[in-house]
C-alpha cells in the first residue's frame, strides 16, 4: 500500500505542477458571472439557477479532467519512458495503476471540493442565509465525484491497451453510452417500435444496460437544484455501485497492464 | 558497504576464470523474444533468439552489438519491461517476475527519461522511496549520489530544463543510489561528453571495486575493452561470442610497429621504402621475426629508435568482422530467396 501511495502522491504533484487546478480560475469567473447575471434576469429562482449551473460546471469540468489526464495517466509514462526506471523498481505494476488512479482522484476531490466552496460562495450573492436544503449541493457533488471516479477507471482501462485518441473516444462513448443505460433497461415499455423487435434484441439491450456504467445513477442535480432531498439508500446504494464497478474495472485494468510489452 | 557470495579477484581487481564458489549473478537461458506485426499482427519478427548467457558476481560485463541487435531487448527482459516468448531468466537466483528481487538491481534504460516537472533531487528521491529507506537515509543517499554524478549545482532545477548528458546523470544516481548488488546499465554512455564518460567509466570501476555486479550494453568498444571483464557480443539476436576481450580477440600479436627518427645527414637504411612519414617521424610496421634485424639495421644507419609495439586485433576489428559477417549471411539469404 506504501508504493500505491507514494505514486499517487507523486501523480496529485503532476497535477499540481502542470497547472490542472488553474480550471478553477475559469471556475470562479463563471461562477461570480452568474452571480451577477443571474440576480438581474431571473426573479425568485436565483438559488435554483446558480445551483444548477455550478454543478453542471463541476460535472463538465471534471469530465474534462478524468478523461483527459485519466487516458494520459499510463500512455504518457509509456511514450514517455518515464515508467521504465520504475518499473524495474520493486513495484508491482497493478501498484502502479492504482497509484496513478487514486492521485488522479485525489486531484479530482481537491478540484471538485474548490468548486463546491465557489458555488457556495456564489450562493451567498445571491441568497443569504443559507438554507438546510442548500446542504443537498453536496450530496449532489459527492455523487459527481463518485461518477468522476469511475469515469477515470474507464479512461484507465483503456488507456492500458489502445492508443490514448482511441481511449479518449471509447471512455466518451461508454460515458454517453453510460447516460442513457437506463433508458434501454426499460426500452420495451417506452420505444415506439419496440413492439417489432424480437425477444432475443430485446435481452441483448437488457444486458447491455446492465453491463455499461449507469451514470443516471449519480445525477441528482434537478433535485438538489429544486431543494429537494437526496435520500439516503440512493446515496448509498450509488456508492456502493461506484465502489463495485470500479473494482471490476480497476481489475481488467491491472489484468492488461501486466501483460503489456513496454515499447 | 554490504558484500555477498564469494567474489575470486586477483591482485588487478579482475574477476578469475575459477569462479565456481560464486553463484552467478545473471543466468539467461534460451530468451527469445518475438515481436508481432503487421495486419492483426499475424507476422513475427524474431529479436531474440534464444540467448543463454551468465554473468558471473562481482564481474563488470559488457554487452556489444550494432543497433537493433536485441542488447535492450535482452536488457527489458531482465527488467520485466518486456515478457519474453521463450526461456527464462534469474537474478541472483532469483525469478525475473520476483518483484523482491528488485530491490537488489538498479537500472539504467536507454535515453532515460524522468518526470520533467520534478528535480533531480526530487526524482531520486522519488525512487528511493520504493526501496524503503527513511527520510533521513533518502536525503542523505540523495545528496551523495548527486554530488558523485556532478548533478549538485543544478539539483533544484527542473528536469524539463536538463540537457540530455545531464539526464543521463541523473538515469546513473537513480540506478545506483540504493547500493543495489547487481546494476544493469543500458547505453551509460549515450549522451555523455568525453568528460561524462570518464565520469562513467570511474563510476562502472567503483561499483566494480565494491563488489557489486555490471552488465551494460554499449557503442563504444574502446571504453568496453577497458572497463570489462568479460564482453559478450550480439548480433542479428543471436549471442555471437563471449569471452574476455583479450580471448575473443586473440592475444597472439599480429606484428610489430616501429617508431624512429631519422636525421637527414644519416644513411638510409632499406626499410625506409616500407615506412611511412610524419614530420621526421617514420613509421614501420613488420613481422616478428624480422624484428631484431629490423633494429639492427637502424642501429647501423643513426637512426634513434622511439618505441617498439606490438600490434594486436582490438575488439572493434573483431566486433566489425562478426558484423560484416551477418550482413553477408543476411544478404545471401536474401538472394536465395529463403
Amino acid at each position: 500500500m506504501k508504493n500505491v501511495l507514494t505514486v499517487a502522491a507523486n501523480t496529485f504533484r503532476e497535477a499540481v505542477r502542470d497547472r490542472v487546478l488553474y480550471n478553477l480560475v475559469f471556475f470562479a469567473l463563471l461562477m461570480m458571472a452568474a452571480a451577477i447575471l443571474v440576480g438581474q434576469i431571473s426573479i425568485g429562482i436565483e438559488k435554483s439557477v446558480i445551483i444548477s449551473l455550478g454543478l453542471t460546471a463541476i460535472s463538465v469540468i471534471g469530465l474534462f479532467i478524468a478523461v483527459f489526464i485519466g487516458v494520459g495517466l499510463v500512455s504518457k509514462e509509456m511514450d514517455k519512458r518515464t515508467l521504465y526506471a520504475l518499473l524495474a523498481k520493486p513495484l508491482e505494476r497493478w501498484e502502479f495503476l492504482l497509484g496513478k488512479y487514486f492521485g488522479l482522484l485525489m486531484t479530482l476531490t481537491v478540484n471538485t471540493a474548490a468548486m463546491a466552496l465557489g458555488l457556495y460562495a456564489a450562493l451567498l450573492t445571491v441568497a443569504q442565509p443559507l438554507e438546510k436544503a442548500d446542504g443537498y449541493v453536496l450530496v449532489a457533488v459527492y455523487l459527481i465525484l463518485l461518477k468522476l471516479a469511475l469515469i477515470v477507471a474507464l479512461a484507465l482501462l483503456f488507456s492500458c491497451f489502445t492508443t490514448p485518441f482511441l481511449a479518449i473516444l471509447f471512455t466518451a462513448g461508454i460515458y454517453v453510452a453510460g447516460v442513457f443505460a437506463g433508458d434501454l433497461r426499460v426500452v420495451k415499455s417506452v420505444a415506439m417500435d419496440a413492439a417489432t423487435m424480437d425477444s432475443g434484441t430485446l435481452k441483448l439491450l437488457r444486458v447491455i444496460s446492465y453491463v455499461l456504467p449507469n451514470f443516471e445513477n449519480f445525477n441528482v442535480m434537478g433535485a438538489v437544484a429544486h431543494g429537494r432531498s437526496v435520500p439516503a439508500s440512493l446515496v448509498g446504494s450509488s456508492t456502493l455501485y461506484a465502489a463495485v464497478y470500479g473494482a471490476t474495472v480497476l481489475i481488467l485494468a491491472a489484468m492488461v497492464f501486466s501483460k503489456r510489452n513496454l515499447k | 558497504m554490504e558484500h555477498w557470495g564469494v567474489v575470486c579477484v586477483d591482485a588487478g581487481g579482475r574477476v578469475l576464470k575459477n569462479r565456481g564458489m560464486a553463484k552467478p549473478a545473471i543466468e539467461i537461458e534460451n530468451l527469445t523474444k518475438e515481436y508481432p506485426y503487421g495486419f492483426l499482427n499475424l507476422k513475427k519478427r524474431l529479436s531474440l533468439e534464444g540467448l543463454t548467457l551468465q554473468v558471473e558476481t562481482g564481474e563488470v560485463f559488457g554487452f556489444l552489438g550494432p543497433n537493433g541487435a536485441g542488447k535492450s531487448t535482452t536488457i527489458k527482459c531482465l527488467m520485466r519491461l518486456i515478457f519474453p516468448t521463450k526461456g527464462t531468466a534469474r537474478i541472483l537466483g532469483r525469478s525475473i517476475d520476483d518483484v523482491g528481487m528488485h530491490r537488489e538491481i538498479g537500472y539504467l534504460p536507454e535515453q532515460p527519461y524522468f518526470y520533467d516537472y520534478l528535480t533531480a533531487a526530487e526524482v531520486l528521491d522519488y525512487f528511493a522511496r520504493f526501496h524503503g529507506l527513511t527520510a533521513n537515509d533518502r536525503r542523505e543517499r540523495v545528496q551523495k549520489m548527486l554530488k558523485k554524478v556532478g548533478l549538485e549545482s543544478a539539483k533544484k532545477i527542473q528536469l524539463r530544463k536538463y540537457s540530455k548528458g545531464m539526464l543521463q546523470r541523473v538515469g546513473l544516481a537513480q540506478a545506483i543510489l540504493h547500493e543495489p548488488k547487481v546494476v544493469v546499465l543500458d547505453e551509460p554512455m549515450s549522451g555523455l561528453d568525453p568528460l561524462g564518460r570518464r565520469e562513467v567509466r570511474d563510476i562502472i570501476l567503483e561499483l566494480k571495486r565494491d563488489g557489486r555486479t555490471v552488465l551494460f550494453s554499449m557503442h563504444i568498444l574502446p571504453d568496453a575493452e577497458m572497463l570489462c571483464d568479460r564482453v559478450g557480443v550480439i548480433v542479428g539476436g543471436k549471442l555471437r561470442g563471449v569471452g574476455a576481450p583479450e580471448e575473443l580477440v586473440g592475444i597472439q600479436a599480429q606484428g610489430m610497429e616501429i617508431l624512429f627518427e631519422l636525421g637527414a645527414d644519416e644513411k638510409k637504411p632499406t626499410l625506409l621504402a616500407r615506412a611511412t612519414r610524419t614530420g621526421e617521424r617514420y613509421r614501420v610496421q613488420l613481422k616478428e621475426e624480422e624484428l631484431y634485424a629490423a633494429i639492427e639495421e637502424l642501429k647501423q644507419a643513426g637512426a634513434r629508435i622511439l618505441s617498439v609495439t606490438q600490434i594486436k586485433a582490438t575488439l572493434e576489428e573483431f566486433f566489425m568482422g562478426l558484423v560484416e559477417a551477418d550482413r553477408a549471411q543476411a544478404a545471401a539469404v536474401e538472394v536465395n530467396g529463403k
